[in-house]
């Protein structure tokens, strides 16, 4: 019989239940054609693969290296984001490298939250924020992006999905300390426009709140869309920790490392964290990570550059998973970025009514889709709060970053979809 | 004020959360960065300086070649083929069957496994008792996740010419006071850093009947388990009688296999206890990285397979440093350093009271007598070790100023220049 003593320390409690351990177990079985969780089945490129082969063979690279980030690594993302955020970034002072994009919010909020803040989180969100916010002794407070355009449009994109601005502003208060915003957003696929961006700003300026800004996705923006940092907005640079994934950047998700960007004021307070819980992240990944890095670093702007090509890559997939899904009646909202995409099965009028009413519609669909048509994908209200369940529940996100041959497979499923 | 606020660029309110004040300060970030300033010859922080073996290199050299999936996500709590080796590795030397998915969580380096562990468990009001000297992290560990840190020293218990890690010992009775109904938990480590000290089975016993007592889990650092020396047995403290439901046994892939950049660790016990550092960790990295992990478990089946044997690795990684550890001390006692022989690990302390050196750096007056003399000998004689009060609480730290800590787990090139140094040193008085 399992002791008093040994139960849970008070912070996790009700935080051990997660939609990931729930589905991906079942996405193992081969015989399913798997669009569910976010990572690639397209190979990393071959440099960075090579990089880490080199490194491995460097005895001084396979022992510790320096806990908030190796130098290899954060001198490279000093060089990178420079050009991008146009200043100067301390390599050791205002960037910290972490064990994956998830690393750093953890690393944020258990440095910048305590019991008494509330932190504003837009639904759908990435299922972690909520649970890292209220381990953090953090109160959450949602609000949902809302589709402006009629829903009985052919085409949605997700830029129709935006923030109600007064609904916004009142949800700002004394006790506010952050809003985490992420751009481009999982998984809707919007990427926050300058002047939405700059709506957040003004707000997080007035009540003198932090900003924690996802941009894992940063790379993948499509045609005719630009990632904007809110970083680099008037006044925002002092209040922003940015995040980053190499993962997402070079499709190594089994890598697991990212790093969080802002002032030593706030990157100081991360750091604090980051030497009390792992001290510090694997060297040789660090290592062909900076490689890569400098090696992307010389052809940006330029078609050859990874983050380029990787972007032109994907945004054929995307489009060619938007017209498969079409076919089938149902109606994607087409993301402007990032590698998912959500689609509204409303018009299959799918009858789930002997999967009983326990769960919500996504949930039950997305469960009797794996079963029926061997096709796996993720329920969007996994991403909302309960207030907004109703709101999302006829949804489901679906990842196209994956090989030729897979989305081959899920187009053979969705065109057979109404003979089955 | 006004400044000040201009200088938090505008930000008038305290950023910072509570649960990291006072934990900022960190001995290994000022010493590294000391070391590397002055290009010392390294026995400060514990990694070898020489490759790890092998076939752990040609293992991940295959993983990372083993297609995309060696790249991607792996299973979040433990690449299965890790843990599954795992479980039968350690199964077989605690004589039970270990549930790979139930009873072992795989982390980023063993330091990540003690964090799961005291933020699954520790809440404020929860005293954890601590024996000093301990590895750095885990009064800070403590401190963050609320608790109240209840120390317990180990002391010298006598002064004959050779002194032995084994001539620290607890007090039974002292132990025994430490135990209260707050108590949650009782951190042990063995080998431990830094003295060296391998806990024999009657005092891991001791704790043990404790810990059952009062109901007090046992978590045990074990990440030096394949380093003892002169025929000092390791013992696991989770494989007495009723201790396998009380502890959380944490170990280094690190270590182990003298691959410290790794990072990957891991933690056992039983699944009811397990489950809450699960919870902590797909709440904190969720994931660990894939190559490397596949790597470690390619070099537990290899070592699994020739256990007690000579070709294993575990076999003879501590042959290979137990000549290098008795170099260390004759050169040492020969310049007037009084060496302690460690039963374990990769640490000697050395008492440095003997040598009357003139510490007139002013800008480390104010800090204890072995962090002047350990920046002393980087910045003057390009030797760099680690003072041994960082082992100690901020309350104990004076009370032992007068050892210095050296790792020995490093190339017979860099055990010379060490001697070359302290002899010319010796020589030049």
């Amino acid at each position: 019989m399992a002791s008093i003593k040994h139960k849970n320390a008070k912070r996790i409690e009700g935080l051990d239940k997660n939609v990931w351990v729930a589905f991906t177990s079942v996405a193992a079985d081969p015989s399913i054609v798997n669009l569910g969780q976010g990572y690639p089945d397209i190979p990393p490129p071959s440099y960075v693969k090579e990089g880490l082969a080199q490194a491995a063979m460097v005895d001084r690279l396979n022992q510790y290296t320096r806990g908030f980030g190796h130098p290899t690594l954060v001198k490279a993302l000093s060089k990178v984001y420079g050009k991008v955020y146009d200043r100067q970034l301390d390599p050791f002072k205002e960037i910290l490298v972490t064990v994956g994009g998830y690393g750093s919010l953890f690393s944020t909020m258990q440095a910048l939250v305590e019991e008494g803040d509330e932190v504003i989180i837009i639904e759908p969100f990435f299922d972690c924020y909520v649970p890292m916010v209220k381990m953090a002794g953090g109160r959450p407070v949602l609000i949902p992006l809302r589709l402006k355009s009629s829903p009985a449009a052919t085409s949605v994109s997700s830029a129709d999905w935006v923030l109600d601005q007064e609904e916004l502003a009142s949800k700002f208060n004394s006790k506010t300390k952050a809003i985490i915003i992420n751009t481009p957003n999982n998984p809707i696929g919007k990427i926050f426009s300058r002047s939405e961006l700059q709506a957040i700003a003004d707000l997080c300026i007035k009540h003198d709140t932090l900003c924690f800004s996802d941009e894992v996705y940063e790379w993948l923006a499509y045609k005719g869309h630009e990632h904007v940092k809110i970083a680099t907005l008037p006044g925002m640079w002092d209040r922003t920790i940015t995040i980053g994934s190499a993962g997402k950047t070079f499709s190594v998700t089994g890598w697991k490392l990212g790093w969080s960007i802002g002032p030593d004021h706030l990157i100081k307070h991360l750091q604090t964290v980051m030497q009390s819980s792992l001290y510090t992240c694997p060297t040789p990944l660090q290592e062909a990570v900076g490689q890569g890095l400098l090696r992307d670093f010389e052809l940006m702007g330029k078609p050859d550059c990874y983050f380029t090509s990787l972007a032109l890559e994907l945004e054929g997939k995307r489009d060619r998973m938007a017209a498969m899904l079409r076919q089938t009646g149902m109606t994607p909202v087409v993301p402007e970025g990032g590698y998912f995409m959500i689609v509204d099965v409303t018009a299959l009028n799918q009858d789930l009514s002997h999967m009983g009413d326990d769960e919500p519609y996504d949930y039950k669909f997305v469960k009797w889709m794996i079963k029926e048509k061997k096709l796996a994908s993720i329920p969007v209200t996994a991403f909302v709060g309960e207030d907004s369940v109703k709101q999302f529940e006829k949804y489901i996100r679906l990842c196209f970053i994956k090989q030729e041959s897979t989305l081959d497979a899920a187009e053979a499923i969705l065109k057979s979809w109404n003979k089955g | 004020m006004v400044f000040f606020l201009i200088m938090q660029g505008n930000m008038s309110r305290k950023l910072h959360a509570r649960r990291i004040e006072g934990i900022d300060k960190n001995t290994w970030v000022e010493f590294s960065q000391l070391a590397a300033d002055y290009k010392a010859v390294n026995l400060g922080q514990g990694f070898p300086d020489f490759s790890p073996p092998h076939f752990i290199q040609e293992a991940f050299c295959k993983a990372l070649n083993g297609g995309f999936s060696k790249h991607q996500y792996t299973r979040a709590f433990g690449h299965p083929n890790l843990v599954k080796i795992l479980a039968k590795f350690f199964g077989r030397i605690v004589g039970r069957e270990i549930d790979p998915m139930e009873d072992i969580l795989v982390s980023v380096g063993a330091y990540q496994a003690l964090f799961c562990t005291f933020q699954a468990l520790i809440d404020e009001g929860d005293e954890v008792i601590i024996v000093e000297p301990f590895f750095d992290c885990y009064q800070p560990m403590v401190m963050m996740a609320s608790g109240t840190t209840c120390l317990l020293d180990l002391r010298l218990k006598c002064c004959g010419p050779v002194l032995s890690s084994a001539d620290w010992v607890l007090s039974p009775e002292e132990l025994a006071s430490k135990f209260s109904p707050r108590t949650k938990a009782i951190v042990i480590n063995t080998p431990n850093n830094p003295l060296g000290k391998v806990y024999q089975q009657e005092e891991l016993q001791m704790i043990a009947d404790l810990c059952i007592k009062h109901d007090v889990i046992c978590i045990s650092d074990e990440v030096y388990e394949w380093l003892t020396y002169d025929g000092t047995k390791h013992v696991k403290i989770a494989s007495l009688p009723g201790m396998w439901e009380h502890t959380v046994t944490i170990g280094s892939a690190g270590k182990t296999f003298s691959a410290t950049g790794w990072k990957v660790g891991w933690a056992m016990g039983p699944g009811h206890i397990l489950k809450h550092l699960k919870t902590v960790h797909q709440n904190s990295v969720y994931h660990c990285a894939t190559a490397a992990q596949e790597a470690v478990a390619v070099g537990f089946q290899r070592e699994y397979d020739v256990f007690g044997s000579e070709e294993s690795y575990f076999h003879q990684l501590p042959i290979h440093l137990h000549e290098k550890r008795l170099r260390l001390a004759d050169c040492l006692k020969s310049v007037g350093l009084k060496p302690v022989l460690p039963q374990g690990g990769y640490f000697m302390i050395a008492d440095i009271s003997n040598l009357n050196v003139d510490l007139t750096d002013p800008s480390t007056k104010d800090e204890p007598y072995d962090y002047r003399f350990v920046k002393w000998l980087i910045k003057e004689k390009g030797l760099a070790t680690i003072p041994v009060s960082a082992f100690y609480s901020p309350e104990h730290k004076d009370q032992f100023q007068k050892y210095i800590r050296f790792c020995f787990v490093k190339e017979d090139s860099t055990l010379q220049a060490a001697e070359d140094i302290l002899r010319q040193w010796s020589d030049s008085k």
